[in-house]
């Protein structure tokens, strides 16, 4: 009985391509990441070229928070590389320390970007009703419609907010002492209830505001805790990925690299636990093996460097 | 063929080389920073400046970390075609949803 | 004879009894092992064949009912009409078709003809079950991969299948899934859709990484590159096609899903009017986007579609004119050409969207230099033929019917890729005409070829000729009798999508209409659906016959039945796990035959030089 084929070139290189299979396998994987990156990269530029003057928003993430992040995904990168040069070198406890920190770092970097993404989900952007203060004192929240030969016309909020009475009230121009335009108040979520919501921000009159906080009027903004009721709010939004297209791309980019760490970091995680049995029987396959996840860890820094600059910088 | 001294020792070489480009990643991350900073007049020239130290330190990475300065003429040629196809995806996309001369409207008095 | 035994014993027909080598080989196999969870390429080939065939037969059921409500607008559906409605409830009420119902149909239609029938027959079954073989190996470079990848395209088309049973059916805005249609519709199909869209990218990726890794690592001792088979580059430049050409259709359905699920704005711009109760969007968006990115991938899959084929028919032909194929480096040199300029082409689906005379003009020039190799691959595969002393067996009466089929569809597609003339013809029943030339009577009978030259090496049976005949001839009446006349209705002016075929802008309902189409175009409707139920009922032959002779066909009468070259019928049949028990080694070019000076008429590639014995 002859003995089956088996799939050459697993470990060791074919002479005349000087690779082993999985090496051209996880660079064909890598190029097709490219490409997948390369779209999203393509929206990107669509999207901001395509943005009216003004409306890209510059400063809205943390710099100091995204250039530790960066600084920790370097390391990685360098502990992940010396975890390889450990197993060429047969260094397996050198092995183990390193990509024991590159699991570390890995996580390390999910952390910082959970807080990141959680500070995003309690920030919010609340739209204020006009305002109407009547000459007896009371005060009357919703929409300005006309303000014409002496009448008011205004539509009442129903006390929910982005909800107005079917038709609007009329006032008498004598009955109104002054008429207060909506505002817009945009800061941190300190406490919501079903009566109130209470934000850690300052109040602007226009959105386009908002938009560049790396300015030298951004900088000396004081923020103050303000408390609104239902009926104050025109619109309330978070900064998700609703809220424009900056943030649809920042979450959409971000969110795709993290599931790409969470993965890179499983196959190392594999690698330094349970798999790292096979360094006792085939060390060559092994550390191949560390090599090929490598690649993607390094890919996966790499896209990174592209994204910081991207997203937090520019 | 390296005896498995010698090879020991080139590798002990790529060692040290991996920490210089570690520096200068770092090196790099913190140029970009203060770049960002940096008011050159003309926003375009900010972003031209960051993304010329990204390409840099992404070209460190693949170079070195991934050791592409020292891979087979092979794997150039898929990552060739790569580039060239994003490239054009970008340039393409980009150019023909921009600007274009067709929605001119001719007011004829 | 003699000279093949000499070299490789297992030459010898029928050495083996079936499966022996694989039960020894695979020792610890149980059922699920050696069928569902098998790593074996042929076994995957297999698995993927048979999902594919029957996606192929759905998406056609499909069709035959869109084809009645086309032809006999409001009337209940015969037979399918009162499962509808079991199955779908009122949006097939009284067992008729209603336009919801339709825009799913043809949407799905589409994605599941693309995606789950044509590219996994044509790219996962026959580059699993011929590469390896076709190069000496023992099988792909990842089996796991391999395994992990035929489950990614079971679950997407799992999930394609669901979508038509959740509350709204499937998704209804057309394999192209164009936004803002495609978010706003008010069902969750598109999501499913997008999803589903996800698993089978991942499972083209796998594939495609498989196959390339494969053809690079795996081939025998001598076969070098320019000693390939044509069908084994066809696969390899299809798989860099898929390799690179579906991930940014990736990043666009997880922005699509983002749009969906997330109510982001990639591809909605400001001020868009939305319906429903989440109507608020922040805008900003550009539906343009999607579309590059949708045709980005898009157009590289049509030759994803197409070369295959051209790679099936190019074996065939070898074979059946007894005769080397003409011009094989030519057509090595244009099929990589072709994969090349297959991306930088795709925005000539977007001519009518405003994006710039100069840039359509970029992309018209590259449309048109794209048929000078698509040229060349015809014109060797025609000339192949000359002076040859042709077998007309049924595969080879499949892969001649391919060539002036696929002629046709590659000769209508000029009009539409100059941008003057595709204003006119756009959206209209020529586009459908068109593409299905290239791709029903073109690819699918290259498959079908491939299914009846290949059968005897699986199954060690040979399919029944007559019948084979009848269905070819039926299927080549048939398909020209339902396409031909689409060319007539869209360069009439019939617009495709219609859920009424076009009667409420016939003529008859609408006397002075400008544009209004006439008795003579409409009544090709009816004609053109008849048409399609009998070339339903023309693949009951082949049906039968296929799972006839898998188990009472004559015998192969040996291992290489058709007296071919390349290396997989070198091998015992069916090959046993590891496929070579031997390993292979290649001296020649993959189309000796006729050789003057040889003892017969064909020498394989893994014959040593040396003088012939007699």
């Amino acid at each position: 009985m002859h003995a089956a084929m088996e799939i050459p070139y697993v470990s060791t290189p074919r002479p005349d391509t000087g690779l082993y299979n999985a090496k051209i396998g996880i660079w064909l994987f890598l190029a097709s990441e490219v490409m997948l990156f390369g779209g999203l990269f393509s929206a990107y530029i669509l999207l901001r070229v395509g943005a009216p003057d003004g409306t890209w928003p510059e400063g809205w993430l943390n710099i100091p928070v995204g250039t530790t992040n960066t600084v920790v995904l370097i390391t990685s990168s360098i502990t992940t590389v010396m975890a390889w040069a450990s197993c060429k070198m047969k260094q397996f406890g050198r092995f183990k320390l390193f990509h024991g920190l590159t699991l570390l770092l890995a996580m390390t970097f999910v952390g910082i970007k959970s807080y990141e993404y959680h500070d995003k989900f309690t920030h919010y952007e609340a739209k204020l009703n006009d305002q109407l203060v009547l000459a007896d004192g009371k005060t009357v929240f919703g929409n300005l419609v006309a303000n014409t030969n002496g009448v008011v016309l205004f539509s009442v909020s129903t006390g929910q907010p982005g909800e107005y009475e079917a038709t609007p009230a009329k006032y008498a121009q004598a009955q109104v002492a002054k008429i207060v335009p909506g505002q817009i108040v945009d800061g941190h979520l300190v406490e919501r209830a079903a009566d109130h919501i209470t934000l850690s921000g300052h109040t602007v009159a226009e959105h386009a505001e908002l938009m560049n906080m790396r300015s030298a009027a951004a900088r000396h903004i004081q923020h103050s805790e303000i408390t609104l009721v239902p009926a104050q709010l025109r619109s309330i939004e978070t900064y998700g990925p609703w809220h424009n297209t900056y943030l649809a791309i920042y979450f959409t980019l971000t969110g795709l690299h993290a599931l790409h760490v969470l993965g890179g970091a499983l196959v190392i995680g594999y690698l330094w636990g349970p798999g790292s049995k096979l360094w006792q029987t085939d060390p060559e396959r092994f550390t191949n093996r560390v090599e090929i996840s490598g690649l993607f860890w390094h890919f996966v820094d790499l896209v990174w460097i592209f994204l910081f600059p991207v997203l937090y910088l520019l | 063929m390296a005896t498995s001294e010698a090879h020991e020792h080139d590798i002990q070489a790529s060692v040290r080389r991996y920490l210089y480009v570690f520096y200068a990643l770092l090196f790099g991350t913190g140029v970009t920073v203060a770049a960002s900073y940096i008011p050159f007049g003309n926003h375009e020239i900010n972003i031209a400046v960051a993304l010329a130290i990204a390409i840099a330190k992404a070209s460190l990475v693949a170079g070195f970390f991934m050791h592409l300065i020292s891979e087979r003429k092979m794997i150039y040629g898929f990552l060739l075609f790569t580039v060239v196809f994003v490239a054009a995806l970008m340039a393409l996309t980009v150019i023909s949803t921009g600007p274009t001369e067709m929605i001119h409207v001719q007011h004829v008095s | 004879m003699q000279a093949i035994a000499e070299i490789d014993p297992l030459a010898a027909p029928h050495a083996r009894p079936h499966g022996a080598a694989r039960e020894t080989h695979d020792g610890a196999g149980t059922f699920w092992r050696k069928y569902v969870f098998s790593t074996d390429h042929k076994v995957i080939g297999i698995q993927y064949a048979i999902t594919g065939l029957c996606f192929l037969f759905f998406g056609f059921l499909l069709m035959t009912m869109m084809r009645w409500q086309i032809a006999k607008p409001g009337e209940p559906i015969p037979i399918f009409g009162p499962l509808l409605q079991a199955v779908l409830g009122d949006t097939a009420a009284k067992g008729i078709m209603s336009p919801d119902l339709y825009n799913s149909f043809g949407a799905m239609h589409g994605t599941i003809m693309v995606f789950l029938a044509i590219v996994p027959l044509a790219f996962g079954a026959f580059a699993n079950l011929i590469v390896p073989l076709q190069i000496g190996a023992p099988d792909m470079a990842f089996p796991r991969v391999n395994m992990a990848s035929y489950q990614a395209y079971f679950v997407g088309g799992v999930i394609m299948l669901a979508s038509f049973i959740i509350p709204g059916g499937a998704a209804q805005a057309g394999w192209t899934s164009y936004p803002p249609l495609a978010t706003v519709v008010a069902t969750d199909g598109q999501t499913y859709w997008i999803i589903g869209m996800v698993f089978l990218i991942t499972s083209s990726l796998l594939g495609a990484v498989n196959v390339i890794a494969t053809v690079i690592q795996l081939r025998a001792p001598g076969l070098h590159w320019f000693r390939l088979p044509f069908f084994v580059w066809a696969q390899f430049v299809t798989a860099f096609l898929l390799l690179l050409a579906f991930p940014p259709l990736e990043s666009a359905a997880v922005m699509q899903l983002m749009d969906k699920v997330a109510h982001t704005s990639f591809f909605l711009p400001a001020g868009l009017a939305v319906a429903g109760p989440d109507g608020h969007v922040s805008g900003g968006g550009n539906p343009l986007l999607w579309q590059h990115l949708f045709w980005f991938l898009a157009h590289p899959e049509v030759y994803v579609l197409i070369l295959p084929a051209m790679g099936i028919v190019c074996e065939i032909v070898a074979n059946n004119t007894r005769k080397p194929v003409w011009g094989y480096k030519s057509l090595v040199y244009a099929l990589l050409i072709l994969g090349f300029l297959s991306f930088i082409v795709w925005a000539h689906h977007m001519y009518l969207t405003g994006m710039g005379t100069k840039i359509s003009t970029f992309f018209q020039t590259t449309t048109i230099i794209i048929s000078i190799p698509s040229v060349i691959i015809l014109t060797c595969l025609f000339l192949s033929l000359w002076g040859g002393s042709i077998r007309f067996n049924t595969p080879m009466l499949f892969a001649l019917g391919f060539l002036p089929m696929f002629g046709i569809g590659g000769l209508t597609g000029l009009p539409l890729g100059f941008a003057t003339s595709d204003i006119h013809l756009h959206d209209t029943y020529y586009v459908i005409g068109h593409f299905h030339y290239v791709v029903a009577p073109g690819t699918i009978f290259a498959l079908f070829a491939g299914i009846y030259y290949w059968f005897p090496k699986f199954t060690g049976r040979m399919m029944n000729e007559f019948w084979g005949k009848v269905h070819f001839w039926l299927s080549l009446i048939f398909m020209n009798l339902i396409f031909q006349p689409m060319l007539f209705q869209g360069m009439a002016g019939m617009l495709r999508r219609m859920a009424d075929g076009g009667a409420n802008y016939s003529a008859a309902r609408v006397p002075d209409a400008v544009g209004g189409l006439s008795n003579y175009i409409m009544q090709m409707n009816t004609m053109i659906s008849y048409a399609v139920w009998m070339l339903g009922l023309a693949q009951v032959p082949f049906i039968l016959n296929f799972f006839y002779s898998m188990w009472k066909g004559p015998k192969a009468p040996s291992d290489n039945p058709w007296q071919a070259t390349t290396l997989e019928w070198q091998t015992p049949t069916p090959p046993p796990h590891g496929n070579f028990l031997t390993a292979p080694a290649v001296f020649r070019g993959p189309y000796e035959y006729s050789v003057p000076g040889h003892a017969q008429d064909f020498t394989p590639q893994n014959q040593p030089d040396r003088p012939a014995t007699t």
